[in-house]
């Protein structure tokens, strides 16, 4: 089902690795400086030809992850490699504009995600504009009704002259996507794709992601909250807690045998209505704190079942616990060892 | 742009305001045809009343005052339309540049419009055109201008800080446009709207203006507009007189004007910003 | 519980259902005429019942909610049908009328109801506000702690403003203010879709403890469906401004006999059990101010039938179950039911 990744003789490049990324935002006012964490140390990788999954709340850091990775922010520390280049040393246009048609973005909401004075052939057009010079303005149009059947909106020529507001929120969702391959590219940033749209049409946007990936090869950073729709569509999965990745892995080995006790949390939490209520212990009332200028330690201590004082004063980092699975938790114990916490499951079919 | 046509049509402000427009456009274009004859003819038919063959009557000085209404027309809608036009070009300029620069830019940009907002605007613009020794209609446009621009800055700046995150403008640049671009193809298309209704707020303050430093003597009074009719009217003593309709009509003719640009903008704000359009009342069946 | 007394025609609480609604009908006029957001929707709501309304966008859901509060404006309108509470009938009653109902004995959490607290008040002071504005005879402020505690966030954060408590703690703070009379029926509007998953289970299952505790009856309105499976004694589910179907929710969930709610079932990937490929349901819902003859969900259903397509069909009753489908109607040879 997978691409397979291609092996270079030597070193194996993934296409985008970020080293001990960071991004602090400066909040208050002139008299009382303070910094917000929204990212710490983040070491991501995503291979050629996977979907790697990136699941956390509201303040994790997911989004603030996307928009380093599409250089709408630069990092306060740390660096992004894409190709094993530095996006630091992209200085020039030509090499940013080079990046970016690499690693285009896909929002979260389809209703202002477009601008409506336009129609909809507009982004994508200028996307082919900006990307592909060696078009003319015919070729620009054909390629452009190309992205459209790709996508899954055809008749083609019929939608390139709609209005955005003629169109639902899962179609308007499919324009991103084809503005996103207008490039060529070789990663789709998603953030958030499918979160606003009704459940019967996600399925249908998921299924276009995989089908990208088996066919043309394009990795997908998929950012949700729900881990379902990310076992659905992704090879990969990494859970962040307030700014920092906590557990990493392939996600069937990851959903099997949580490490993490926040991934435990989360997995408890998924509403599944063909299995009975799984008891939250201790009914978890906390919430993801606000990460400014933090103290040493894990942020995830205050609402941890199985806390020790080690917890408090130590910042736990991420180690090996199973094959390429990794979780940053003093606690919890590799594969082999027993007594691993996981959640009640039933029997694989 | 089919959208805004039609919500025109069907707003009875927008129509109202742009049937008046379209009857002052008319005399400005061919006053020769409706009425002929020169406005600064001198006669000896002296404060006439209205008669077959002056049908507004005449002023002190034996001049028909239906056709310096007809001629004045001109003047008027040549300031309302310019100063407007120009007002409106800075307040885009500086409004949506704050907006958009953000930081400091924003910070200096909206100092200097706060300052430009709170000086009392008809003393200014008293001071500008009486420091100019030839009064011209040039000199009375600058003056407008340089008073006129600052409350649309102010609410330009508004919409297009409540637009800037929007997410198809982040989408621009990630796609890698350059920042010119997304200021001008991406976000002020979406802000003609307000644009339109800025400008008619811009000729609609002109006019008023305009009119009040010609009242005053400071227009160049040997032009015949509303204004300096008004003026002339006053330094005549034409109430006192009898002159009644001498002194009524040019400003009737300004209130009319600058209603017609008050409706019509007032439409604009309505197509603008769905909030303030009236609800449809249901039709209860049951 | 409740301190005011309302003039009852002839209910009986344990014998008559707490809310009837009958053929309630909701038009929206619009440039192109009206369009029919709520037709002909009719359930009955019993004493300390929990009743999950589930549905996507635009099919009617938060329209019959307000319907029924009479929370509805222009150019949205009730134009037919009746929601008869404790034997009175709210549609047509004036708002001073209204007034001697709501909050008492109707109150409402809104969607991002933490929103609709006034940022410059204290809790305690918005509190106070209600109380008063419904002339509570007893203590304001114990009564204020007292609904602090039901819903579990200190009473101490009565002298706190909005923006100094989480998104879950304002929440909850707004299911505190609904409680303050102890009303019989409290009506939610996706209250927990502004949350974090955690967040979420954990109002959910306060919400359900706390219905368990007082005894009101709740009318749950949302577009997930997992999120009530667990919750809600029985579940409707909309589609296209009617009833598709409306039964208890185990039996739904188990058994879904409406194509919709299978699709919809169908919908939710599986975080256990085989990795199965899944299509959802393809297509928009249907313009409501020209809808199609027939079954409204009859271009998006993987068992259409040529009789769909011309007339609409009606409610027919199944095993204790209502379904809007012709494959249900009598007479029709049972369709082999696909279990979830």
């Amino acid at each position: 089902m997978n691409a397979q990744p291609t092996t270079a003789p030597g070193a194996e490049e993934p296409l985008l690795r970020t080293a001990a990324l960071t991004r602090h935002f400066q909040i208050g006012g002139i008299f009382s400086k303070r910094t917000l964490h929204a990212v710490d140390d983040a070491d991501l990788t995503i291979g050629r030809g996977e979907i790697v999954a990136l699941a956390g709340e509201s303040g994790s850091g997911k989004s603030t992850i996307a928009r380093l990775l599409a250089m709408v922010y630069t990092p306060t520390s740390g660096e992004i490699f894409f190709e094993g280049r530095p996006l630091s040393r992209l200085r020039s246009r030509k090499d940013q504009l080079a990046y970016r048609s690499q690693a285009p973005m896909v929002f979260q909401d389809p209703f202002s995600s477009i601008n409506p004075v336009y129609r909809i052939s507009h982004g994508i057009l200028r996307s082919l504009v900006l990307h592909r010079p060696e078009l003319d303005a015919a070729q620009r149009t054909a390629e452009a009704e190309r992205l459209l059947t790709v996508v899954g909106l055809t008749p083609a020529a019929a939608y390139m002259n709609k209005y955005p507001y003629e169109m639902s929120g899962g179609q308007r969702q499919r324009v991103g996507f084809a503005q996103a391959l207008a490039s060529n590219p070789k990663l789709i940033i998603a953030d958030e794709p499918v979160s606003m749209l009704d459940v019967s049409i996600r399925i249908g946007l998921l299924n276009l992601m995989t089908e990208l990936r088996d066919q043309a090869g394009v990795s997908f950073l998929y950012i949700t909250h729900d881990l379902a729709s990310a076992r659905y569509a992704a090879d990969r999965l990494v859970v962040m807690y307030a700014g920092t990745i906590v557990e990493h892995g392939p996600i069937e080995d990851i959903l099997a045998r949580p490490k993490h006790p926040y991934t435990q949390l989360l997995l408890a939490t998924v509403p599944d209505p063909r299995a009975p209520l799984a008891d939250l212990a201790g009914a978890d009332r906390g919430e993801p704190p606000k990460v400014v200028d933090p103290r040493p330690g894990c942020r995830f201590r205050a609402r941890c079942p199985v806390a020790v004082d080690e917890c408090a004063t130590v910042t736990p980092l991420l180690r090996d616990l199973g094959p390429r699975h990794l979780a940053a938790c003093h606690v919890t114990q590799p594969d082999t060892a027993p007594g691993t916490t996981a959640p009640p499951q039933r029997e694989h079919a | 742009m089919t959208n805004l046509l039609r919500a025109i049509r069907h707003n009875g402000k927008a129509a109202a305001g742009l049937f008046i427009l379209l009857l002052f456009l008319l005399m400005a274009l061919v006053p020769g045809l409706i009425a002929p004859g020169d406005p600064a003819r001198i006669t000896p038919d002296t404060s006439l009343g209205i008669s077959g063959q002056h049908i507004l009557g005449t002023t002190a000085f034996g001049q028909d005052i239906w056709v310096q209404v007809v001629h004045g027309a001109r003047p008027a809608l040549l300031i309302a339309v310019v100063s407007g036009l120009f007002a409106t070009v800075l307040s885009v300029l500086i409004g949506v540049s704050a907006a958009y620069l953000g930081g400091v830019w924003d910070d200096v940009l909206n100092l200097f419009t706060d300052v430009v907002l709170v000086i009392p605007t008809l003393p200014l613009v008293v001071v500008i055109a009486g420091y100019f020794a030839h009064h011209s209609i040039s000199v009375m446009i600058i003056a407008l201008v340089v008073t006129g621009w600052s409350y649309g800055a102010r609410q330009l700046r508004s919409q297009a800080l409540s637009l800037r995150n929007r997410d198809f403008l982040e989408a621009a640049k990630v796609r890698g446009e350059r920042r010119s671009y997304i200021i001008v193809f991406e976000l002020l298309p979406n802000m003609t709207s307000l644009i339109v209704a800025n400008f008619l707020g811009a000729a609609l303050y002109s006019i008023l203006t305009a009119s009040g430093l010609e009242f005053l003597g400071l227009g160049d009074v040997n032009t015949y507009d509303w204004g300096t009719m008004l003026y002339w009217a006053q330094n005549q003593s034409a109430l006192q007189t009898g002159g009644y309709v001498w002194a009524a009509v040019p400003g009737l003719c300004i209130a009319l004007l600058g209603t017609a640009f008050a409706l019509l903008n007032n439409a604009f704000d309505e197509i603008s910003n769905p909030a303030l359009r009236p609800v449809r009342r249901l039709r209860v069946a049951a | 519980m409740s301190p005011l007394d309302v003039t009852d025609l002839g209910y009986e609480p344990d014998r008559d259902p707490l809310l009837q609604v009958s053929e309630l009908t909701v038009e929206y006029a619009t440039a192109r005429g009206s369009a029919l957001a709520v037709d002909r929707v009719s359930f009955t709501l019993r004493r300390g019942e929990f009743l999950g309304i589930v549905g996507e966008s635009g099919c009617g859901k938060s329209t019959l909610l307000f319907g029924i509060a009479q929370l509805l404006s222009a150019p949205a309108g009730i134009t037919g049908g009746s929601a008869v509470f404790k034997g009175r009938n709210l549609v047509g009653l004036t708002e001073r009328q209204l007034q001697s109902v709501r909050w008492s004995q109707i109150s409402v959490v809104m969607q991002s109801a933490m929103n609709a607290l006034n940022p410059v008040k204290t809790i305690g002071a918005q509190f106070r506000d209600v109380l008063r504005a419904h002339h509570y005879a007893a203590d304001h402020a114990a009564r204020s702690r007292e609904v602090m505690e039901l819903v579990g966030v200190d009473p101490v954060h009565l002298n706190s403003y909005p923006h100094q408590l989480s998104g879950g703690m304002r929440q909850r703070s707004m299911i505190a203010m609904a409680l303050l009379f102890s009303p019989d029926l409290i009506i939610m509007d996706e209250p927990t879709s502004a949350l974090d998953v955690v967040a979420q289970r954990s109002l959910m299952v306060q919400i359900k403890e706390l219905q368990r505790e007082l005894g009101f009856a709740i009318i749950f309105v949302t577009h997930d469906m997992s999120l009530v499976s667990h919750f809600s004694d029985r579940l409707i589910v909309m589609y296209g401004g009617q009833i598709a179907e409306l039964g208890a929710t185990r039996t739904v969930f188990d058994t879904p006999r409406h194509p919709y709610s299978a699709g919809l079932l169908d919908a939710f990937p599986s975080i256990r059990g085989p990795r199965l490929p899944l299509l959802g349901i393809p297509g928009t819902p249907p313009d409501l101010s020209d809808p199609p003859p027939g079954c409204r969900f009859a271009a998006r259903c993987p068992q259409v039938m040529p009789a769909c397509t011309e007339s609409g069909p009606e409610l027919y009753s199944v095993d204790q179950v209502l379904v809007r489908c012709l494959l249900h109607a009598p007479g029709q040879v049972s369709h082999q039911e696909v279990p979830a």
